[in-house]
């Protein structure tokens, strides 16, 4: 197959979507936006396994991915659920606010 | 098909900046969905189409719905403006470019696999469910049964009484 991309392409592209995405749950406040930055980072290694698999020609790397998107729907379904009673309680999704927890 | 490759990747890690930079949550949203098509695109050249209509199906339209009721059911304030740099934010920067440092060199040590003749079943429908109903049968219901429980539990804890 001519112009094969080399798969250090992809894997650098995961890499920097992943970083990506633990600088903004690093960095912003806000735990709906923290919730999509996870999501960035799920997508990222959802990218290096369908690079291995492509690199490797055998399509089994296809099911984590598979189980991965599963997976992260199960857990926006929750995460936005508790973001939603935590709004009510407090009426905020400040993560800087939340600290009843903290020591 | 190099250039297409750097389009779509450039255009991703645009809108995943995006997604960190912007101050409206409503903002973030878009550009995450923005950010899920072009990693489409950047599956389907990986000769990974069914992932990529799931990615397309799931997260762009089922998750993104649901982040998007969220942020129209919280109706959330837009974070104030600062152009500060809080100690917070050099922090999350240090980190993030030195987890990347790690992972390029890990990256760069990587032998590229041998083969590149793919099966010409690679990545069908066809070849992911013949391996999902055999080999992967019991994480597949396993899964099913999380979906089940996640859904029965959003219920439970976004409800304001039982």
């Amino acid at each position: 197959m001519e112009g094969t991309i080399p798969l250090s392409n992809f894997l650098i592209l995961a890499a920097l979507l992943f970083s990506l995405g633990v600088f903004g749950v690093l960095v912003r406040r806000n735990a709906l936006v923290v919730f999509m930055c996870v999501e960035l980072m799920l997508n990222a290694s959802n990218l290096t396994f369908l690079a291995f698999a492509r690199d490797q020609g055998v399509d089994v790397g296809h099911i984590p991915a598979l189980f991965v998107i599963a997976v992260a729907a199960a857990e926006a379904a929750i995460g936005l659920a508790i973001i939603i009673a935590v709004f009510r309680s407090r009426g905020t999704v400040n993560v800087d606010d939340l600290r009843t927890m903290r020591l | 098909m190099i250039y297409l490759f750097y389009a779509l990747s450039v255009l991703t890690v645009i809108s995943a900046a995006v997604v960190i930079a912007s101050r409206s949550p409503m903002y973030s949203a878009m550009a995450l969905v923005a950010t899920f098509f072009f990693l489409a695109g950047i599956y389907a050249m990986l000769v990974a189409h069914t992932i990529a209509i799931l990615q397309v199906l799931v997260y762009a339209g089922a998750i993104m719905v649901l982040f998007l009721f969220v942020i129209m059911l919280l109706s959330l304030q837009e974070a104030p403006r600062t152009t500060r740099i809080r100690p917070h934010h050099v922090v999350g920067a240090l980190t993030a470019a030195g987890l990347f440092f790690v992972l390029v060199v890990a990256i760069s040590r990587l032998q590229p696999g041998t083969s590149t003749e793919l099966p010409a079943t690679f990545g069908t429908i066809g070849s992911l469910g013949a391996q999902l109903y055999t080999q992967w049968l019991l994480p597949f219901e396993a899964v099913s049964l999380l979906l089940l429980v996640a859904m029965v539990g959003a219920v439970v804890v976004a409800k304001s009484r039982v």
